[in-house]
């Protein structure tokens, strides 16, 4: 492949990369203008790539309890008066490092939110699809189901049945399987918003007329959904995604707060300002709100974000 | 008698910074009680220049220069307050699509009470009298009833007559009709075209009527701008635009007309399209779809210059008057 | 309209069938209720015999007509660890949540639409800017943690507020005692109130700045400038109406939202609501407790929905009609 282009300078010269037509388009130019969007993209990265690399730059490691002395327990960070110079931001209540459980908790909390919301995305998608292009009964069914699972709050079902869950199973299995039952819980909840979004574009786009010559040219619905209709809905979806994981990320937190998620012993950025919560009466702040303002960052940095997507490629979003 | 006076009006636009010019400097009179009419493909500034009048550009629209001087006084300069005042009062609008026009949560009567009541002093019982007579004089069946109706019980056409009927409210100077029967059913716009018409003679209104349809142009209006790209490009009595035009565009426009056309042949359409605003090529914007074209009109954008009864902006045009002047100067 | 009601309650009615048919499917495999009452030292003659005369062994419909009748008469199972009704436990607790529900409800109708107006009709001024940065900022930040810095500031820092219960209240009339008659029972409830607000206050913020600002571009609103109709009236009269519609909608999906919040406001306030009496039932896999929490929660979700939707009929002229059949 290298060779030919080579070999054939004209088109090399005429086709310029993808990077290069990228940077060229509308959304690179409106990045490139907007400081917030810049800002808050260096800061996502910056999260997400230090949580990622948690196990090769964390001083400590939470998860193993040889590493953990309870008589370490509750030092403050290193600009307050009897710091640890070996814990740069203090110590939880169990005596881990504090830096190092939220490396480990930021990483817990993104790979949650994003799973969840590939959950729901992956079902959204897929029924709005169906409910668009076969439409009919059961495209009205479908719709009446979201209907209903709007009507009830994802929190509301979420810690009903995790709650549920857990008196069930008992706490010990379901601190084993806590990440899958909240990828569950909330990717499963939430399905509607991509379904509605999806359905109204499938609408929209089924009318146009490369849809029906597609149909001419004998190509099956499979193909002309994924490889005609789809490409048409990705702005709106890429939009809900923004928005969806933030919200993904605040429900997990929510929950693991309420003890309905990640258990203390492998702490998300919510199980751990719980955990804190207890102590901030008896003065050690940190624990709460380190993770706090982490938990907080991450999530205003992925909304600024998401604003800057929804002005820049103005969707018409399905609006109930 | 002058009503409206509207000179080198230019509109531009302000997007990403550097604004783009939609109106070039437009200049054209109505009379007391005249009914002219603006002619154009969508996107030659008709639509812009009725906003204007009533400086009701929307976003990120805006008058950049020129004047507008209507009963004497310049639009452009008003107060808000001045404004509002002349609004809906001594000038009117009637708008393109009557579906979206009147607003889906008010009465039928509210929307008309509330006309009356921002520009005179009336008690609520008085301006519902009024109201209930100017829905009957755009013969509206059963009028009291529709006072207490919402919009989408309505049709089209009627919604298009409560329309006119706000517009009339106050007994205004001029109406400015933008494209007032596109959006119905082929089979009640001509009822609405003879509503407006007789409403404009019997109550001596002043019409400025916004369509891209001559053959409405022709039964309805003395006189007629043609306009392009952002110019006038032609102006004068109706009759003789329609009748001889000068203009190749005019032409062209007219050629198009299917009534000009024999049956069996094909339309003659004018080859390309208008420029877009930013986009728009040096000299006379025309001439890159214009067979007579030259060197010139490439060059300058040509000047308007009277001919007997009609204005034109044509290097052409001009020549060929010369030319013919000469001629006629030598025998 | 009578039409259209009558449809809305017999789908109101079908919701709180599926919910009391879950929440028994949930008391048949929660806990074991035979141990709850005699303990673990009882021969399996005696535990067989008493699954008889409770009726357990029946066929799972029977048992559920059971449920469903005793449940009409306001029997939802005794709480094993309080010893009492279930529905009394909780509707002891219902009216702290609900006096929580209503300060935060104020709170953000007060604000959210005077500064969603104002946010909208003055897009670029200075103080839009400030309310619309210090929105984005306030939908980033979870409610509990807002609870929690809170009394961190004001409560154990400053010293200002208190940081748990309800203090002092007023007895009204059966379980109700209510703080707002008091200054010490205003002092507890305007944290949690706050708290309970904060994620939702700023959504509603931006939505309904974005509604307004889509009516503002609509036709209907250029056409009542060209009649020279004031601005004030433009907006509150022609603009505030069309913006309310979708608003409605949204509000009664998060009403939901609210009840879910309202667990955590009384987790971290300690505030004696049937929300934190949920998490400690959980907890205690109080079982008859659980399901009255989601009977009670059910009914509602589904009484304000149905409210919501009335609401919006009556201010929709268009929705009104369409159902009606005129």
């Amino acid at each position: 492949m290298t060779d030919q282009t080579a070999e054939n300078p004209v088109i090399a010269i005429r086709r310029p990369s993808r990077l290069r037509e990228f940077w060229a388009s509308n959304i690179a130019y409106s990045f490139r203008r907007n400081p917030v969007a810049i800002v808050s993209m260096a800061i996502f990265l910056l999260i997400t790539g230090v949580a990622f690399c948690a196990p090769l730059i964390a001083p400590f490691d939470p998860y193993d309890p040889a590493q953990i002395d309870i008589l370490n327990s509750e030092y403050p960070p290193f600009w307050v008066y009897g710091a640890l110079p070996e814990f740069s931001l203090g110590t939880d209540d169990q005596g881990r490092d504090l830096l190092s459980t939220i490396l480990y908790g930021t990483r817990l909390s993104i790979i949650i939110g994003v799973c969840a919301v590939a959950v729901q995305a992956f079902l959204g998608i897929s029924i709005g699809l169906i409910s668009g292009y076969v439409g009919g009964r059961t495209d009205s069914v479908l719709m009446r189901l979201a209907d209903i699972q709007l009507s009830f709050s994802t929190l509301m079902v979420a810690i009903i049945f995790l709650a549920l869950t857990q008196a069930l199973f008992g706490s010990e299995i379901f601190s084993r399987y806590a990440v899958v039952f909240l990828i569950a819980v909330i990717g499963v909840a939430e399905w509607p918003q991509y379904a509605r979004t999806v359905r109204a574009t499938v609408l929209a786009e089924k009318k146009k007329e490369y849809v029906d010559s597609a149909r001419v040219l004998g190509f099956g619905p499979g193909r002309i959904m994924l490889r005609h209709i789809l490409p048409n809905s990705l702005s709106p979806i890429f939009v809900i995604s923004t928005v969806q994981v933030a919200n993904a990320i605040i429900s997990e937190a929510s929950l693991s707060f309420l003890g309905l998620g990640m258990p203390p012993s492998q702490p998300s950025l919510g199980s751990l300002i719980s955990s804190g919560f207890d102590y901030i009466l008896s003065g050690s702040w940190w624990i709460t709100v380190i993770p706090g303002a982490v938990l907080v960052t991450l999530v205003l940095v992925i909304n600024l974000l998401g604003d800057w997507t929804r002005d820049v490629l103005n969707p018409k979003l399905y609006k109930g | 008698m002058t009503l409206l006076s509207v000179r080198d009006l230019t509109v531009k636009f302000g997007t990403r910074g550097t604004p783009v010019t939609a109106l070039h400097g437009i200049s054209f009179d109505v009379a007391r009680g005249e009914r002219v009419g603006v002619v154009g493909e969508s996107g030659a500034g008709k639509s812009i220049t009725g906003f204007a009048l009533m400086n009701l550009l929307s976003r990120p629209g805006y008058i950049d220069s020129g004047e507008i001087l209507f009963e004497g006084k310049d639009v452009t300069k008003m107060s808000d307050r001045e404004i509002r005042r002349l609004r809906g009062n001594r000038m009117a609008m009637i708008f393109q699509d009557p579906m979206v026009t009147l607003n889906p949560v008010l009465t039928i009567g509210q929307q008309m009470i509330e006309t009356l009541r921002a520009h005179r002093r009336l008690s609520y019982d008085d301006a519902r009298q009024i109201s209930l007579v100017k829905l009957k004089e755009v013969y509206i069946p059963s009028p009291e009833a529709r006072l207490d109706q919402y919009p989408h019980e309505l049709s089209g056409g009627m919604r298009q007559r409560i329309v006119i009927a706000i517009a009339l409210l106050l007994d205004p100077q001029l109406i400015i009709a933008d494209e007032p029967t596109t959006a119905l059913d082929v089979t009640i716009q001509a009822d609405i075209m003879e509503l407006l018409l007789e409403m404009c003679r019997s109550n001596m209104v002043g019409l400025m009527l916004i369509t891209h349809d001559l053959g409405v142009v022709s039964q309805v209006t003395e006189r007629t701008l043609v306009m392009y790209a952002g110019r006038i490009i032609e102006s004068g009595k109706t009759r003789a635009i329609i009748n001889d035009p000068q203009h190749p565009y005019t032409q062209g426009l007219i050629n198009a007309l299917p009534q000009q056309t024999p049956p069996g042949t094909r339309l003659r359409q004018i080859p390309g399209s208008m420029p877009t605003l930013s986009t728009m090529p040096p000299g006379c914007p025309f001439n890159p779809r214009c067979e007579l074209a030259t060197d010139v009109c490439r060059a300058r954008m040509p000047e308007i210059t009277q001919f007997g009864e009609v204005q034109v902006a044509c290097h052409e045009v001009k020549r060929l008057h010369a030319e013919l002047a000469e001629l006629e100067g030598a025998q | 309209m009578f039409a259209y009601l009558v449809k809305r309650l017999l789908q109101a009615i079908a919701v709180m069938l599926a919910i009391s048919l879950i929440a028994f499917a949930i008391q048949g495999n929660l806990g074991d209720p035979l141990r709850e009452l005699l303990g673990q030292s009882v021969s399996e003659e005696v535990r067989q015999q008493l699954r008889e005369d409770l009726g357990l062994n029946d066929p799972f419909l029977v048992q559920y007509w059971r449920f469903l009748g005793s449940a009409l008469q306001g029997d939802l199972g005794t709480s094993y660890f309080f010893k009492e009704p279930a529905l009394e436990v909780i509707l002891k607790k219902l009216p702290a949540t609900m006096e929580l529900v209503f300060g935060a409800t104020i709170i953000i109708i007060g604000l959210s639409v005077p500064l969603g107006i104002y946010t909208a009709i003055r897009p670029n001024s200075i103080l839009s800017r400030a309310i619309m940065a210090i929105s984005i900022i306030g939908i980033s930040i979870p409610v509990f943690l807002t609870a929690i810095l809170m009394i961190y500031f004001f409560s154990v820092e400053l010293g200002w507020m208190p940081s748990f219960g309800r203090g002092e209240t007023v007895h009204i009339i059966g379980s109700w005692d209510t703080n707002f008659l008091t200054v010490d029972g205003w002092a507890h409830i305007i944290m949690p109130s706050i708290a309970l607000s904060s994620i939702m206050l700023p959504m509603f913020i931006r939505l309904i700045r974005a509604e307004m600002m889509e009516v503002m571009q609509s036709e209907y609103v250029r056409f009542a400038r060209a009649k020279g109709i004031a601005p004030g009236r433009i907006y509150f009269v022609h603009a505030l109406k069309n913006t309310l519609l979708p608003v409605i909608t949204v509000g009664g999906v998060q009403i939901g939202t609210m009840v879910a919040y309202t667990i955590l406001t009384e987790t971290v306030f300690s505030w004696p609501g049937m929300g934190s009496m949920f998490l400690e039932a959980v907890n205690r896999v109080d079982t008859p407790l659980i399901v009255a929490y989601l009977i009670v929660v059910g009914f509602i979700f589904v009484v304000t929905n149905t409210i919501v939707d009335l609401i919006y009929g009556l201010v929709n002229p268009t929705v009104k009609l369409a159902r009606m059949g005129a």
